[in-house]
């Protein structure tokens, strides 16, 4: 049988018992109603004793998002969202604090376990251990988490550590408490209640998401990292962060994204803002890998989320780097503000599709500083009947004089069903600048898979090698750990695609 | 040993081989040579398992394995080598990665333990050394930007690396310059041996007078026309194999 057959037959064959973090967990669960209005909006921010300022700035969030029109200009399909069909906030039910595992949910310990958490950060986020245990010689380096579960952050660990150095990292539903004034200052300032339809809903009814401040000249100690998890069935989940890097500042943040395997679409509408001001660098790392639906396209998340970030000061850098696996839709285009003189922003992203998958992601990149630098890097790859688009906008202003880009799409088919598409807009409105573009669309060809089995490796481990060395220039921008991870988790997804 | 009997395969409806018989003995060196379009490179292919080939009849055997039973990396872990005529290229994967991988992959198959990076490095460089080759070869990626010369070098560190039982070279020395030539000639007589087999695939004699076979086969329209000692190959040179063609029909 030709390759190019059993490659498609190979591909009908892969189920959803391909997505292994599938499981749901029964927890005893605190819910809003169904449905969305302007009381809803105001239980959310009363269950989180929120100030009224907050409030009334999620009100007027809600009253723009009212009038505004889903967005239908990407290369996406689904059926039309009821956003009255959904819960928007939902909790795990409190109970008082653990004094040891034994005591703690054995669901909520279970899910962590499945979730690969190591056990000491299980303790920790369970509550049974003080989050500052100062790690052994030897061990690996500590990672503070943040765990958010549906709408509410459970728990963050390392927080006196990370306060020694003066770096706070807490739910932003306790932000507000602690630090008012820092995040009436940033909340919606790099992207307005009002930007867009799905930043808009996110911040009439945003739960939690984890804030993040890097005082001035401070490095952060360890890596930063949130894991997001939807679990509550017909839920939306819709966080929020905001990062802070005052002058000079560094901090490289991590995050990791599941949901079980459920048949119905859950929709996740986020939003990320970052703010570097002079000197400072944010490295902002996701592996997204949330329930892509079944081979037929039924459940998976849709993803529609709006991150964006600002280089403030001089010589400031943002890098985004993304590995996209999982969602049935995914709506993303991290972006930077490049608005001090020679600051860079980055953008490194691998999107992967199967089945009937759907990704329209790129980045924004725009160049107002002088001298400013951006570089894109983007590889998708796309398997089964799926689509996958990159949608880039390159934006030189006026003032930017010797403002650089330099642009790389490379696309990968698997299979002769999928789609990829490359969509860039490249505005210059200075003569002085430069940008570049550089665009591929390959097939991993049935000749370099013959080369691969002819010497010992299955089809497997032949499609895992052709899809990671095609992902090199972007995997190795992740941290360490990260980068491990994400080649695992690539070939999972591809598992079955070729082989 | 590898026993080829009443092989006939083709792609789609098109017979190539139309009934092959051949035995090469375990530590033999057989050379095929042939007239363009005789099908020596469809035999390389139907007997290192790649797809697109159908067989219709006949058998092949190597060590006691039916090796058209068996998937291409079942054939590889079993100690078969197919050295490409055209190599392919592998963007973004380093020689030393896809090496190491594809060695580890046949020592599990085979169930022998695995080498970690230092083991394997060692080994390579060794290696490496022993076939006057350049020490970047490891780290660049499989094929990419590399000339037609170096490539086929590239098979030949493979082949060193991997060590099979049985090497089929397809026209390994095509496009080869004398100096290349000999690198790869040297690669094959370093592991001759009375475990190693090969079957050589050329159109000419010069590649047979560095790598010396024990038997020379003549093949012509899908079947083995004539064989003989390394004189054939000399004779064939000398008259062309029309002439042999058209005596043997």
């Amino acid at each position: 049988m030709p390759a190019v057959t059993e490659t498609l037959d190979t591909v009908a064959a892969v189920t959803e018992g391909g997505y292994k973090w599938g499981f749901s967990t029964d927890i005893e669960m605190d819910m809003a109603p169904k449905g969305l209005n302007e009381d809803i909006v105001r239980l959310i921010s009363e269950r989180k004793g929120e100030p009224e300022w907050l409030l009334a700035w999620r009100l007027k969030a809600f009253a723009a998002w009212l009038k505004m029109e889903e967005p239908d200009w990407a290369k996406i399909h689904h059926p039309p969202i009821d956003y009255q069909d959904l819960h928007y906030y939902a909790a795990p039910k409190k109970k008082p604090g653990p004094k040891s595992l034994d005591e703690v949910d054995p669901a909520l310990l279970a899910m962590y376990e499945k979730l690969g958490i190591p056990l000491r950060e299980r303790a920790i986020l369970a509550g049974v251990e003080p989050g500052d245990v100062e790690a052994g010689e030897g061990e690996r380096p500590p990672v503070a988490i943040d765990a958010v579960f549906d709408s509410v952050s459970v728990a963050t660990t390392f927080r006196a550590t990370l306060a020694k150095s003066g770096v706070i990292f807490c739910p932003i539903s306790e932000a507000v408490h602690s630090h008012p004034e820092l995040v009436k200052q940033y909340l919606g300032s790099v992207v307005p209640a009002g930007d867009n339809y799905f930043a808009a809903l996110n911040s009439a009814v945003f739960s939690d998401g984890s804030f993040v401040f890097i005082p001035k000249g401070v490095r952060c100690p360890m890596e930063l990292s949130t894991y997001f998890r939807i679990n509550a069935r017909n839920t939306g989940q819709f966080e929020r962060t905001l990062i802070i890097v005052e002058d000079g500042g560094h901090v490289s943040y991590l995050e990791g994204c599941t949901a079980p395997q459920r048949d119905e679409n859950q929709l996740h509408a986020a939003v990320v803002e970052l703010v570097a001001m002079t000197d400072a660098t944010i490295k902002y790392s996701t592996v997204q890998n949330w329930y892509p639906g079944d081979a037929d396209g039924k459940g998976g998340i849709y993803n529609f989320v709006t991150k964006r970030g600002v280089c403030r000061g001089a010589r400031s850098k943002i890098s985004w780097t993304q590995v996209e696996t999982g969602s049935a839709i995914t709506w993303k285009y991290p972006s930077c503000i490049l608005q001090g003189d020679d600051s860079v922003g980055e953008f490194y992203s691998v999107a992967v599709t199967t089945n009937r998958q759907q990704a329209d992601t790129g980045t924004k990149m725009i160049h107002i500083g002088k001298r400013s630098k951006s570089t894109i890097v983007s590889k998708g790859i796309s398997a089964g009947r799926s689509d996958n688009t990159y949608r880039g906008l390159v934006r030189i202003m006026k003032g930017a004089d010797g403002a650089r880009n330099f642009t790389q799409c490379d696309s990968l088919l698997i299979g002769d069903q999928c789609g990829a598409h490359t969509v860039p807009y490249i505005e210059s409105r200075n003569p002085t600048a430069k940008t570049e573009h550089e665009a591929t669309t390959s097939k991993i060809a049935d000749d370099q898979l013959f080369y691969c089995r002819q010497r010992g490796l299955s089809q497997e481990d032949a499609v895992g090698l052709i899809v990671n060395g095609f992902c090199k220039d972007v995997l190795k921008e992740l941290p360490m750990e990260f980068a491990v991870e994400a080649q695992k988790l690539l070939a999972v997804s591809l598992e079955g695609s070729v082989g | 040993m590898l026993e080829i009997k009443g092989l006939h395969a083709g792609i789609e409806d098109k017979e190539i081989l139309r009934g092959i018989d051949l035995v090469v003995p375990t530590g033999e060196v057989h050379a095929i040579m042939g007239p363009n379009g005789s099908g020596k490179s469809t035999l390389s292919y139907v007997l290192s398992g790649r797809e697109g080939y159908e067989v219709t009849g006949g058998s092949a055997t190597f060590d006691g394995h039916e090796l058209l039973e068996m998937e291409p990396e079942e054939r590889a872990a079993a100690g078969v080598f197919l050295a490409f005529q055209y190599p392919v290229e592998l963007p973004g994967v380093n020689n030393a990665n896809f090496l190491r991988t594809a060695l580890n992959a046949q020592r599990r198959a085979r169930g022998d333990a695995e080498l970690d990076a230092v083991q394997f490095l060692k080994m390579a460089r060794a290696e490496i050394k022993r076939l006057s080759m350049a020490d970047d070869m490891l780290k660049r990626n499989v094929n990419v930007g590399f000339s037609g010369g170096e490539k086929k070098r590239n098979e030949v560190l493979q082949m060193a690396i991997l060590r099979p039982k049985l090497a089929i070279l397809d026209e390994t020395d095509s496009g080869l310059d004398i100096d290349a030539l000999k690198i790869v000639a040297d690669g094959v007589n370093a592991l001759r041996g009375p475990a190693f087999s090969a079957v050589v695939i050329t159109h000419y004699q010069r590649l047979l007078e560095h790598i010396v076979p024990d038997r020379v086969h003549v093949l012509a329209n899908g079947r083995i026309i004539r064989s003989g000692g390394p004189e054939l190959a000399l004779e064939l040179e000398a008259q062309g194999y029309a002439a042999v063609v058209a005596e043997a029909a």
